[in-house]
C-alpha cells in the first residue's frame, strides 16, 4: 500500500486510524495494568489466578481477534497455546532456563518458528478450509504429544517455580508475581496490538475482510497481510500458552485439543474483532463462568457455557466490543 | 499377506460406520451450508438410544433379532423428535450468518449436548451387547472375524446407494438438489426451502443417530464418545470434498484404511494417521478429493 493511505491529516477525527494519537490509549492502558497491579495486593489469591489465568488465555485469543480481521477463524489456536507451553516446560526442565519473562518469551517465539513455515500456505486459504487445516494441525500437533514418551504421552509433566531477574519467587509472593508479570505483558501486548491494527496492515488486514479483489487492485498484498497475522497469532498462542503453563506448573496434550481451540474461538467472537480490550474482559467473563459454574453446577457448566454462546452469537453478533466501539460498524 | 487382509476387512468395517455418520454431515453441509460441530453429538445420542431401547426390549424379553428393529427405531425417534426442533428452534435464526459463525453455533450446541445426554443418561457406560452376539464369527482365512461387523459393511451400502437413489431418481430429492445449487433460484420456483433445509437436516441427523445407534454395540456408550467421531467424520468429508457422496464413500475408506494401516504397522501413529491425511489432503487439493468446481456467484 501506498505511503499517503497512512497520512490523513492531523486532527482530522480519522486521526486516530492513521496509527497517531495512541497516546491516550497507552496512557490509559499503562494506568489499568497499573491499577490491576496494585489491586492484586489485597486481592485473594483465587482472584488473581483467575485473572492470571483470563489475561493469559486472552492472549491466546487475541492472535484469533488479529486474524479474525483478516475473515478467517483458525480452530486449532490451541496448538500455539500447546507450543508455546510445552517450550517453556521443557526449557525449564531440560535446560535449566528458569527466568519467567525468558520462558514467556522463548514460548512466544518457538511457537512463531514453528508456525512460520505453514503461514504462507494457510495464506492462501479462507472460511470453512482455513478453519479445518489449522484444525488438523492442531490435532496432528495433539496425536504427537500423546504419542512422545519423553513429553509425557497423555500426562503431560510439571515444572518447577519460575525465577525472574535471577531472584528466587518465594512461597507467599509467586502467585502474584506472575501475575503482574502476565498483567504487564497482556498489557503490553494488547497495545501492540490496537497499535499494529491502525496501522496501514493492520487496515489492510480489514479491507481484506471486505473485499479481497480490490484489495489486489489497489495494490495491497492480500497474502502477505494474511501471512504476517497468522504468524503474529502464533507469537500470542505461544506466549499466552507459556504464562498458562508457569502458573498452572503443568503442561499437557489436551492443550492442543480442538476443544481448547474452540473456547479461544469463543472467547474472540464474544470479545469481537473491533476492540481489543473486550478480548481480555471476554476471556474474564469465561473464565468467571467457568469456575463459578463448575464450583456450583459442575455437571451443567457446559451447557450454561453454550447456552451464553448462543445468546451472544444471536444478540451481540458483533461481540462485546460493539457495545462500546462505535464507527465502523456495518 | 494374512496381515494385507486384515487391515483390509478393519479398515472397511470401520469406514462403513464412519461413511453412514460422515454421509449425514455431508448432507447438512450441502444443503444448509452448515458445517454441524453437533453432528458427533447426535451420534452419541442414537447410540444412547439404542442402548436404552435395547435395554427396554431385553427386559421385555423380546427375541434377539428384534433389538436390530430396536436399534432402527432408536435412530428414527432421534431423527424425527430431535432434528426438527433443533432445526426449527434454533438453526433457523442463523441462516445466512458467516459459515465459521455457524460452526460455532453447533460448537455451542454440542456443549449443550455434551450436558444434557450426561444428565439424562448419568457418567456411567452403557453396553448393549445383545445384537453382537446373533452373528457370532466368521473365519476369512486364519483369522476370526465378528459377523456384526459385516452386517454394517453391508448397511453402509444399502445407506448409501438410498441416499443416491433418493437425491438422483426421486422428485423430492431432485429439488434437494435444486436448493444446493442454489437455494435463492430454487426458492423463486416455488420451492419451499424451509421445508427442503428441515427435511435434509433430519436425513443427516438420522443418519449420525444411525450411525451412532449401529456401533452402539462395539462400543461402551459413554460420555466423550462425541468429541472423537466428530473429527472423524470432519476429516472424511474434508478428504471427499464437502456435500459429496461419492466423496464420503472415498474420505470413510481413506480414513478407515488409514487407521487400520497405522493400528497393524505403527501402533503409535493411529491417532494422528488420520489428521496427516487430513492434513494432507488439505494443502494439496483444498476442496477435497470430490469436489466439483463451484461458479464463482457475483
Amino acid at each position: 500500500m501506498s505511503a499517503t493511505l497512512s497520512t490523513p491529516a492531523v486532527g482530522s477525527p480519522s486521526a486516530r486510524v492513521a496509527g497517531t494519537g495512541h497516546g491516550r490509549i497507552v496512557a490509559l492502558g499503562l494506568g489499568f495494568c497499573a491499577v490491576l497491579c496494585l489491586a492484586g495486593l489485597f486481592a485473594p489469591k483465587w482472584l488473581t489466578f483467575l485473572l492470571t489465568m483470563a489475561a493469559a488465555n486472552g492472549l491466546v485469543s487475541l492472535g484469533i481477534v488479529g486474524l479474525m480481521r483478516g475473515g478467517v477463524v483458525p480452530f486449532g489456536q490451541g496448538m500455539m497455546l500447546a507450543l508455546g507451553g510445552y517450550t517453556a516446560a521443557l526449557a525449564f526442565n531440560k535446560l535449566g532456563f528458569t527466568d519467567a519473562l525468558g520462558l514467556a518469551l522463548a514460548g512466544g517465539v518457538v511457537s512463531m518458528l514453528a508456525a512460520a513455515p505453514f503461514a504462507p500456505l494457510l495464506s492462501r486459504y479462507r472460511g470453512i478450509f482455513f478453519a479445518m487445516l489449522t484444525l488438523a494441525l492442531s490435532m496432528v500437533t495433539y496425536g504427537l504429544l500423546m504419542k512422545i514418551e519423553v513429553l509425557g504421552g497423555s500426562d503431560g509433566f510439571n515444572l518447577g517455580r519460575p525465577t525472574l531477574f535471577g531472584q528466587a519467587l518465594p512461597d507467599a509472593r509467586v502467585g502474584y508475581i506472575l501475575y503482574v508479570l502476565t498483567i504487564v505483558l497482556a498489557t503490553v501486548m494488547a497495545l501492540l496490538a490496537r497499535i499494529y491494527f491502525d496501522s496501514t496492515r493492520g487496515l489492510v488486514t480489514v479491507a481484506v475482510r471486505e473485499n479481497e479483489l480490490r484489495v489486489e487492485y489497489l495494490g495491497g498484498s492480500v497474502r502477505q497481510a494474511m501471512t504476517i497475522n497468522f504468524i503474529l497469532a502464533a507469537f500470542c498462542g505461544g506466549l499466552g500458552g507459556a504464562l498458562v503453563v508457569m502458573s498452572l506448573g503443568h503442561v499437557e496434550p489436551n492443550f492442543s485439543f480442538w476443544t481448547t481451540s474452540g473456547e479461544f474461538v469463543f472467547v474472540a467472537i464474544l470479545g469481537g474483532w473491533q476492540s481489543v480490550a473486550a478480548v481480555f474482559v471476554a476471556s474474564t467473563v469465561l473464565e468467571v463462568v467457568r469456575s463459578f459454574s463448575s464450583a456450583y453446577f459442575p455437571n451443567t457448566w457446559q451447557l450454561a457455557l453454550g447456552l451464553f454462546l448462543l445468546f451472544v452469537i444471536r444478540f451481540l453478533p458483533r461481540g462485546i466490543g460493539s457495545l462500546w466501539m462505535r464507527g465502523n460498524n456495518r | 499377506m494374512a496381515g494385507l487382509l486384515t487391515i483390509l476387512i478393519d479398515g472397511l468395517t470401520y469406514a462403513s460406520w464412519l461413511f453412514i455418520v460422515a454421509l449425514g454431515l455431508t448432507l447438512v453441509f450441502g444443503v444448509l451450508k452448515i458445517l454441524n460441530i453437533a453432528h458427533g453429538s447426535f451420534y452419541a445420542l442414537g447410540a444412547y438410544a439404542a442402548a436404552t431401547f435395547v435395554a427396554w426390549g431385553a427386559s421385555m424379553k423380546w427375541a434377539p433379532w428384534l433389538s436390530l428393529v430396536l436399534m432402527l427405531m432408536a435412530a428414527v425417534a432421534v431423527a424425527a423428535v430431535i432434528a426438527p426442533l433443533t432445526e426449527r428452534g434454533l438453526l433457523r435464526f442463523f441462516y445466512g450468518r458467516d459459515e465459521v459463525l455457524l460452526v460455532l453455533v453447533t460448537n455451542a450446541l454440542f456443549l449443550i449436548m455434551e450436558d444434557v445426554t450426561k444428565l439424562v443418561w448419568g457418567a456411567n457406560p452403557y453396553y448393549v451387547s445383545e445384537p453382537y452376539a446373533l452373528f457370532g464369527n466368521v473365519d476369512v482365512g486364519v483369522q476370526s472375524y465378528v459377523g456384526y461387523d459385516f452386517l454394517l459393511v453391508a448397511l453402509a451400502v444399502v445407506v448409501g446407494l438410498a441416499v443416491w437413489w433418493g437425491l438422483n431418481r426421486t422428485r423430492q430429492g431432485k429439488i434437494v438438489l435444486a436448493v444446493i445449487h442454489s437455494a435463492e433460484v430454487a426458492s423463486s420456483m416455488g420451492v419451499n426451502v424451509s421445508r427442503v433445509y428441515m427435511l435434509a437436516f433430519t436425513v443427516g441427523i438420522f443418519l449420525a443417530a444411525l450411525g451412532g445407534a449401529f456401533t452402539a454395540p462395539m462400543i461402551s456408550v459413554q460420555p466423550g464418545v462425541s468429541v472423537g467421531v466428530i473429527i472423524l467424520s470432519f476429516a472424511v468429508v474434508i478428504i471427499g470434498g464437502l456435500g459429496s457422496i461419492e466423496g464420503a464413500a472415498v474420505g470413510a475408506l481413506i480414513v478407515g484404511l488409514a487407521r487400520a494401516t497405522a493400528v497393524h504397522v505403527a501402533p503409535v501413529a493411529e491417532l494422528f494417521s488420520i489428521y496427516v491425511v487430513m492434513a494432507i489432503v488439505l494443502m494439496f487439493r483444498p476442496e477435497g478429493l470430490f469436489q466439483r468446481i463451484q461458479a464463482r456467484k457475483i
